[in-house]
C-alpha cells in the first residue's frame, strides 16, 4: 500500500465526506495542505479575511444543506474564526474547521503564529481535535464530519500541526464512526407523543412554536401537515422563519422582542404551546415567569440540555423534529379530532381581530424608510431570494418585511449576534446557490465590519446584492438609547462614513444610491438586473426605530407600538 | 428549590484536555465543583471522575445532560440518594507539643486513622472516611494547631447490586 501525507489524506478524507467546495486563507502552518491542493478539483474560495471563511462556510452549509468547510492557518488566522465558530455553534450550523497548528515539537513553546486554538475553541464548538500524529487523521475527520452533521449539528474543529499535514503514512478509508460516548436520539418516545395527541383534542387555543431546529431537520413538510390538519396557528423565532410558509393563513409573524403583536398575545393566551427544535431564548421569552403562564407547554428537540433550560415544560419530547412530527401526525390521522375547523373558528378570529387592529405597520414619510425598502426587496424578488443579514435594525426588519415560504433562504447570525455576518455569508450563499438571488440586506455599520469580502465577490463573479439601509447611525443601539438611555447617542453617530457607491466601484463592483422613495425600486430593478455584484446605498430615515418592541426582561406581551 | 449536595460519578475517555472541558463546562455555566477527583480506571482507556456539586433539582438537571452532552463524556451516575460507598484521604500535619501527644493519638485511633509521619513536634495522620468523618476529625484537632491539610475530595462508587456504573 502507498504511504500518503497528512495534507493528502486530508484532500482524500474531503472528498469521501462529499466536500466539493471549501473556504479559506492560506498562511505558513497549512503550506503543505495549499500545495496539495492544486493537485484536486476542490474548490477553494480565497476569501480576505479568516472571519469571512468562516461566516461563508457557515451560509453555504446552511444554503446548501450540506457541511461548510474552512481551512486556515494557525495563530491568528485561526482566532480571527473565533467568533464565527461562536456564531455556527449558537445556531447548531454545521461546520468543520481545519487550522493549522505549528509542528508538535514546538507546541507549547511559544512559537511562531501558536495558539492553543483547541482551548480557545472549546467551549464554542461542539467538538474539536489536535491531531498528534498523522495515524490519527483519517479517522479524526471522519468523526468530525459526523459530529458536525449528527444530532444538534455544530461547528466542529480539527488542529492540523505542521509535521502532521507533511508526514506519510498508509492511508485506509476509516470505516463509519461509532463513539460509544455520542448516540443522539432521533426516535422519540411515543408514550410522550401520545401525551401530545390528547393535549391537542382537548386545547381551544393551541399555538406552535417553531425554530431553527425545523430548518436544520428540514421537517418544513411535517410542520406544515401538522398545523394544516389540526388548524393550529403558527409563530417561530427568528431562526425559524421559513420553516412554515409566512403567506400561509396560520401564520403568525415571528415573536419575542420585536415579534408580531398577534404572536406574542397568542403566546401568552393560548391554551397548549408545541415548541419545537427551539431553545426558548430570552430574545423570544422576554419575562420568563409571565411567559406563557396559561398553557401546557410541549418541547420537542434532538438536545436534551435544551429542554427544561429556561423554561418549565409539562411534556419534554428528546427526538429529530423531522421523525417525531413525522409519527405525531401519523397518530393524529388515527385520531378523532372532530370539525377542527369549526372547534378552531374562535381562537382564529380572535388571532385574526389582533392581526387587524394591530398590524406590523410604519409611517410613509418624505426619507426612505427601511422597511420601505425590504418590502421592495420582497416584492420585486417575489419572496425568492435568499436574505442574508447583518445584525440589528436591518436584521429585524428583514425578519419582519421579508416574508419566507422556504427553509434556507433567510440566512442570519442570530444566537450570537454578529455584525459582519452578512456579507461573507452572502459569499457563501452565492457559492452554494450560484442561481439565486443572493441579497445582503445590511446596515451602515455593519457592512463595515467585513467590507473586504466585497474583493472576495467580485475575484468569483458572485453576483451578491448588497442593499445598506444607511441610517449615519449604529440604530439598534440608537434605538435602545432613544428609549431608555434619554436619547443621549453615546457613540452611535458615525460622524465620518465613506461613499458606498465609490466603495463599490473601488472594488470593481456596482455602486447604486436612493435618496427618495421614488428611487428605491429603479435601484432594486437595475441592481436585479446586473449580473455583477452590487452595493446599493440606500439612505433611509436616521432615526426610525424598530416596532413592535418589548423592552428587555419585559413580558412579551408588553409592547411598544408604533 | 434547595441546593443540595450531589456526588456524580462520570466516565470520561482517558485523554488530553477531557478534564479542561468538564471544568470548563462548570466555570462557563457558572455551575460549582466543590471537590473533583479523577483517575484511570481499570480499562485504561476510561478515567472516573467523582465530582461533588451543588445546586437546586433544575441545575442538577441541566449539569447532568450538560455533562452528557459532552463527546467525551460515556457515563454520568448521580449517586446521591442512592446507595453507595464514598470515601475521601486527607494527609493532616499537626502540631504535636510533648502535652498534647497522647489525646491525638487517641483521636486518631478513634477514626482509625494512621501516623505516617512524626517528628519532635508534629505528626503527620492519614485518614480516610467520608466527608462527615473528614470535617469531624479536623474540627477536633484544630485544637492542637493544624500545620497543613491535603484533601483528595470524594470518590465513591454504588454497593454491589445495584445499577453498574
Amino acid at each position: 500500500m502507498t504511504k500518503l501525507t497528512g495534507s493528502q489524506i486530508l484532500m482524500a478524507m474531503l472528498k469521501e465526506e462529499g466536500v466539493d467546495t471549501i473556504f479559506g486563507y492560506p498562511g505558513g502552518a497549512v503550506l503543505d495542505i495549499y500545495d496539495e491542493l492544486t493537485r484536486t478539483d476542490l474548490r477553494h474560495i480565497l476569501v480576505r479575511h479568516e472571519q469571512g471563511a468562516i461566516h461563508a462556510a457557515d451560509a453555504y452549509a446552511r444554503a446548501s444543506g450540506k457541511v461548510g468547510v474552512c481551512l486556515v492557518t494557525s495563530g491568528p488566522g485561526a482566532t480571527n474564526t473565533v467568533t464565527g465558530i461562536a456564531s455556527a455553534y449558537c445556531d447548531s450550523i454545521p461546520v468543520v474547521i481545519f487550522t493549522g497548528q505549528v509542528p508538535t515539537r514546538l507546541i507549547g513553546n511559544d512559537a511562531f503564529q501558536e495558539v492553543d486554538i483547541v482551548g480557545i475553541t472549546r467551549p464554542c464548538t461542539k467538538h474539536n481535535y489536535l491531531v498528534k500524529d498523522v495515524k490519527d487523521l483519517a479517522r479524526v475527520i471522519r468523526e468530525a464530519f459526523h459530529i458536525a452533521r449528527s444530532g444538534r449539528p455544530g461547528p466542529v474543529l480539527v488542529d492540523l500541526p505542521k509535521d502532521v499535514s507533511n508526514s506519510k503514512v498508509i492511508f485506509k478509508v476509516p470505516d463509519e464512526v461509532e463513539l460509544r460516548s455520542y448516540n443522539p436520539t432521533y426516535v422519540p418516545n411515543r408514550k410522550q407523543l401520545s401525551k401530545v395527541v390528547e393535549l391537542i383534542k382537548t386545547a381551544k387555543k393551541p399555538v406552535i412554536f417553531s425554530g431553527g431546529g425545523i430548518i436544520l431537520s428540514k421537517a418544513h413538510r411535517e410542520l406544515a401537515d401538522l398545523a394544516q390538519k389540526t388548524r393550529i396557528p403558527v409563530t417561530s423565532t427568528l431562526m425559524g422563519l421559513g420553516g412554515f410558509p409566512a403567506t400561509n393563513p396560520l401564520w403568525l409573524g415571528m415573536l419575542g422582542m420585536h415579534g408580531t403583536y398577534r404572536a406574542n398575545l397568542s403566546i401568552s393566551e393560548c391554551d397548549l404551546m408545541i415548541a419545537v427544535g427551539v431553545r426558548f431564548d430570552d430574545r423570544v421569552t422576554g419575562k420568563v415567569d409571565e411567559f406563557a403562564t396559561n398553557a401546557k407547554i410541549v418541547q420537542i428537540d434532538i438536545d436534551p440540555t435544551s429542554i427544561q433550560k429556561n423554561i418549565q415544560v409539562d411534556v419534554p419530547v428528546v427526538g429529530d423534529c423531522k421523525i417525531t412530527l413525522e409519527i405525531l401526525n401519523q397518530m393524529i390521522d388515527h385520531e378523532d379530532l372532530g370539525n377542527v375547523e369549526e372547534s378552531r373558528e374562535p381562537w382564529l378570529h380572535q388571532i385574526n381581530e389582533w392581526k387587524k387592529t394591530t398590524p406590523l405597520k410604519y409611517k410613509q414619510g418624505k426619507k426612505i424608510k427601511p422597511q420601505f425598502v425590504v418590502e421592495k426587496i420582497y416584492e420585486l424578488t417575489k419572496g425568492e431570494a435568499i436574505i442574508t443579514t447583518e445584525v440589528g435594525q436591518n436584521q429585524m426588519w428583514a425578519a419582519q418585511y421579508y416574508h419566507f415560504d422556504q427553509p434556507g433562504r433567510f440566512i442570519t447570525s442570530g444566537g450570537l449576534g454578529v455584525m459582519g455576518f452578512g456579507l461573507p455569508a452572502a459569499v457563501g450563499a452565492q457559492v452554494a446557490a450560484p442561481d439565486k438571488f443572493v441579497i445582503d440586506i445590511a446596515g451602515d455599520g455593519s457592512i463595515q465590519m467585513n467590507i473586504q469580502e466585497m474583493a472576495t465577490a467580485v475575484q468569483y463573479n458572485l453576483p451578491v446584492k448588497i442593499a445598506i439601509l444607511n441610517n449615519g447611525f449604529l440604530g439598534m443601539v440608537r434605538q435602545w438609547q432613544e428609549l431608555f438611555y434619554d436619547r443621549r447617542y453615546s457613540s452611535t453617530m458615525f460622524q465620518h462614513a465613506p461613499d458606498f457607491v465609490k466603495l463599490a466601484e473601488a472594488y470593481g463592483a456596482v455602486g447604486l444610491r436612493a435618496t427618495t422613495p421614488e428611487e428605491v425600486e429603479p435601484v432594486l430593478r437595475k441592481a436585479l438586473s446586473t449580473p455583477r455584484a452590487v452595493i446599493m446605498d440606500f439612505v433611509v430615515e436616521p432615526e426610525e426605530s424598530v416596532y413592535p418592541m418589548v423592552p428587555a426582561g419585559a413580558p412579551i406581551t408588553k409592547m411598544l407600538l408604533v | 428549590m434547595t441546593e443540595k449536595k450531589h456526588i456524580l460519578s462520570i466516565l470520561v475517555d482517558n485523554e488530553p484536555g477531557v478534564l479542561s472541558r468538564i471544568a470548563g463546562l462548570f466555570s462557563g455555566r457558572g455551575y460549582n465543583i466543590e471537590s473533583l477527583c479523577v483517575a484511570e480506571t481499570n480499562d485504561a482507556k476510561i478515567s472516573r471522575l467523582t465530582m461533588v456539586t451543588a445546586g437546586d433539582s433544575v441545575i442538577l438537571e441541566q449539569i447532568k445532560k450538560q455533562l452528557n452532552k459532552l463527546i467525551n463524556v460515556i457515563k454520568v451516575a448521580d449517586l446521591t440518594g442512592q446507595d453507595y460507598v464514598e470515601r475521601e484521604l486527607v494527609l493532616i500535619k499537626i502540631n504535636a507539643k510533648a502535652e498534647h501527644r497522647a489525646e491525638i493519638l487517641r483521636i486518631n485511633e478513634i477514626f482509625r486513622g494512621r501516623i505516617v509521619d512524626v517528628g519532635l513536634e508534629h505528626y503527620m495522620i492519614s485518614v480516610t472516611g467520608d466527608s462527615d468523618k473528614i470535617n469531624a476529625i479536623i474540627n477536633l484537632l484544630k485544637p492542637y494547631g493544624i500545620k497543613e491539610i491535603a484533601r483528595t475530595g470524594s470518590i465513591a462508587l454504588y454497593r454491589e447490586n445495584q445499577t453498574k456504573v
